[in-house]
């Protein structure tokens, strides 16, 4: 772990009960988690990140232990859920950072308002639909076993499948509720919001996408493709890696947060980056 | 006690064609067109039939499956409705949490109700688990749009004075106002089909008909979810036509003939249980609680369902898909022999579970030919059907549904 240590607390936002990973100093950044939650794979990606910034983790809304309302439904919800525990942190000139499912939220939150944030670092973000109507792009989870989805995120799946029977029931009782939640999310239109593509122009800060090339879940042409569709954005694909690639190579995400953190804005502001 | 004739319409041309999966991905090269389409004719002989011999009608559906040709069965319904004379019909069921306007449904219902003059049952169903990538309907919130639609249907079926306004969770119509109107008024009773006591409740309290299928135990349990609730709400013991209860039916002049066609009959089971695990268990559709037990034990791959597992009456569980034929008999899960074995065996049934008002029975399944269904739903008209009345009902009340709907209103 890097020596970081990291606090697992709760907090309350309008009324949603929400787990939270925090640690780690600098400049904020808000990682929005891939798969079941910030921590089944290992959080040695955060350790990483949390070198250089003051990093906070939460679980989404339905995923792990956090809360999710009756009437919370779509990916929009979250993208507004997360801009306001952007409010809620006080969040200045933070980076904006997010991995497959939770890369999508980070993306539809940066086309309603990137107020908060100077930078966007992207991991094999869902969300954006390459090809035509008839192009499979995104693997059909529901063709395997739940407990087999973990295959599909790494290209070297043994190293990181969970030993669940030696886990808490309440945190396995958590993963398996963080899989019914991102089915309610992403199960149609599967995993991809259809008019994504016309407001990615909104993305008005650096942007760094980042992707596996042994990619099982969404082929690197796929991502490359979607970072064309967001201007300025840098595409950098590291060979060898998985869909899960910030947790495959942890250190490779982080230069390329960092350099995003680094870049200079698209349309200058006031304050300049950190 | 009515009698309901139900068959799948299986096609087990293409039964070997997969060992791991008949559903969802078997390719449909695997059906020969030709060959169907003298087995659906078959079948509608045999259902026409049922109707001279005194059986109702039970109609079901599956997608994408070499199980079970059946594809709607509000088509099936509106054929019959038209060739079969005095059977009760009924679609158990229509699953509505996957259809995408349950308006159009309440239509293509009172339409078929008014061409019988009056014959069909509505029942809905949930829609087992390979139903749901078939359909790609969202796991997660089925039950949700299963209630929606069923008040919305209902709503549909009983409003007369002009269009209604409906702006739900899942469904959005400004002008539900459905032509024609049923011929039952104020509807044709309702079917709910349920899997174990908790899901009785809903039903007990809808006053609805339950029924299930294949476990005695089960079905005793429901049952007495369904009369427990029922008090609870002060309302009088509910009739035996709120019960029904499915089982196969292999019925011959001996016990051997009777065994002879169970075992053609039980392909049904065996059949069923071909499917991929993937699409057994989708999230969303069990409780995150008991998808966590499975993975927390060592080769956790499949999720516990007490409710599921089927015992013999001394109480040793068995594997319905591998059980021997005497085993399904005394499980409850087929009656077969002579017409007098069959008719102890419904007995057996009927007091195990306090008494029931529907035998629904699958009298043709598998390979059984047609010769033998209609040999199988003959013997059982002639030989067991008159005995059913030995069955006497506590209080024999026939079905009221305008109190029912009162009932509803009133409690509200």
């Amino acid at each position: 772990m890097s020596g970081v240590e990291f606090r697992r607390h709760r907090l309350d936002i309008l009324g949603i009960g929400l787990d939270v990973l925090e640690g780690g100093s600098g400049r904020p950044l808000l990682f929005l988690h891939a798969g079941e939650g910030p921590d089944v794979y290992g959080t040695d990606y955060l350790a990483e990140l949390a070198k250089t910034h003051r990093v906070i983790a939460p679980w989404h809304p339905g995923f792990g232990g956090s809360d999710l309302p009756a009437d919370m439904t779509s990916i929009d919800d979250l993208a507004y859920f997360y801009l306001e525990l952007a409010d809620h942190f006080g969040l200045e000139d933070a980076v904006l950072a997010g991995a497959s499912f939770g890369g999508w939220i980070a993306v539809e939150m940066a086309v309603r308002s990137v107020e908060r944030f100077s930078a966007l670092a992207l991991a094999a973000p869902l969300g954006f639909k390459p090809g035509g109507r008839e192009d499979r792009d995104f693997f059909d989870f529901y063709t395997i076993r739940a407990n087999d989805w973990p295959d599909m995120y790494f290209a070297e799946p043994d190293k990181y499948r969970p030993d669940f029977s030696k886990w808490p029931v309440a945190d396995v009782v958590g993963v398996t509720r963080s899989r019914e939640s991102i089915t309610l999310f992403g199960w149609k239109p599967y995993m991809h919001n259809p008019r994504i593509r016309r407001w990615l122009p909104r993305i008005k800060v650096p942007t760094a996408v980042v992707w596996g090339g042994a990619d099982k879940v969404i082929s690197a042409e796929g991502g490359r493709r979607y970072a064309a569709a967001i201007p300025g954005a840098e595409f950098t694909v590291v060979e060898g890696a998985g869909h899960f690639v910030h947790v495959e190579q942890p250190a490779a995400f982080a230069r390329a947060v960092r350099q995003v953190a680094g870049a200079p804005a698209r349309q200058a502001k006031p304050e300049g980056v950190a | 006690m009515r009698a309901w004739f139900i068959s799948e319409q299986p096609y087990p041309q293409a039964w070997d064609a997969d060992p791991v999966t008949l559903r969802v991905t078997l390719p449909s090269k695997h059906f020969d067109p030709k060959i169907g389409a003298d087995l659906l004719n078959r079948y509608y002989d045999e259902y026409m039939a049922a109707d001279e011999l005194g059986w109702d009608i039970m109609l079901n559906e599956h997608h994408s499956t070499a199980t079970c040709l059946s594809v709607s069965c509000l088509n099936n319904l509106s054929i019959l409705a038209r060739i079969t004379k005095k059977a009760r019909l009924l679609t158990l069921g229509i699953p509505i949490c996957h259809r995408p306007d349950p308006v159009r449904i309440a239509e293509e219902l009172a339409y078929a109700d008014v061409l019988s003059r009056g014959r069909t049952e509505i029942g809905f169903i949930k829609g087992i688990a390979y139903e749901i990538s078939a359909q790609n309907s969202n796991p997660v919130d089925l039950m949700s749009r299963f209630w929606e639609a069923h008040d919305l249907i209902l709503k549909a079926l009983t409003t007369h004075d002009g269009p209604f306004n409906w702006e739900g969770q899942h469904f959005h119509h400004r002008q539900v106002n459905i032509w024609p109107r049923p011929y039952q008024q104020p509807r044709p009773n309702v079917w709910i089909s349920a899997g174990n006591a908790a899901t009785a409740i809903p039903v007990a309290e809808c006053g609805h008909t339950i029924a299930t299928v294949f476990s005695r135990d089960n079905a005793k349990k429901m049952f007495e979810a369904y009369r427990k609730r029922t008090a609870e709400l002060g309302r009088p013991e509910p009739n035996l036509d709120r019960f029904g209860y499915l089982a196969m039916l292999a019925i011959g002049r001996t016990r051997a003939e009777g065994f002879a066609k169970l075992a053609k009959v039980k392909g049904y089971l065996e059949s069923a249980s071909i499917v991929n695990p993937a699409f057994q268990n989708p999230p969303g559709l069990f409780p995150p609680e008991a998808n966590a037990a499975a993975l927390q034990r060592p080769s956790g791959a499949r999720i516990a369902q007490d409710h599921l597992i089927v015992k013999k009456t001394d109480g040793t569980p068995i594997n319905t898909s591998t059980a021997s034929m005497e085993d399904l008999v005394d499980a409850g899960l087929a009656y077969a022999g002579t017409p007098d074995d069959v008719f102890q065996q419904i007995k057996r049934m009927y007091d195990h579970v306090g008494g029931f008002g529907h035998l629904i029975a699958l009298a043709h399944g598998g390979t059984l030919s047609h010769e033998d269904t209609v040999d199988n739903l003959d013997l059982f008209s002639r030989e067991v059907m008159p005995r059913l009345r030995e069955l006497r009902p506590p209080q024999g009340q026939s079905f009221d549904a305008r109190g029912v709907i009162r009932e509803n209103a009133l409690s509200a």
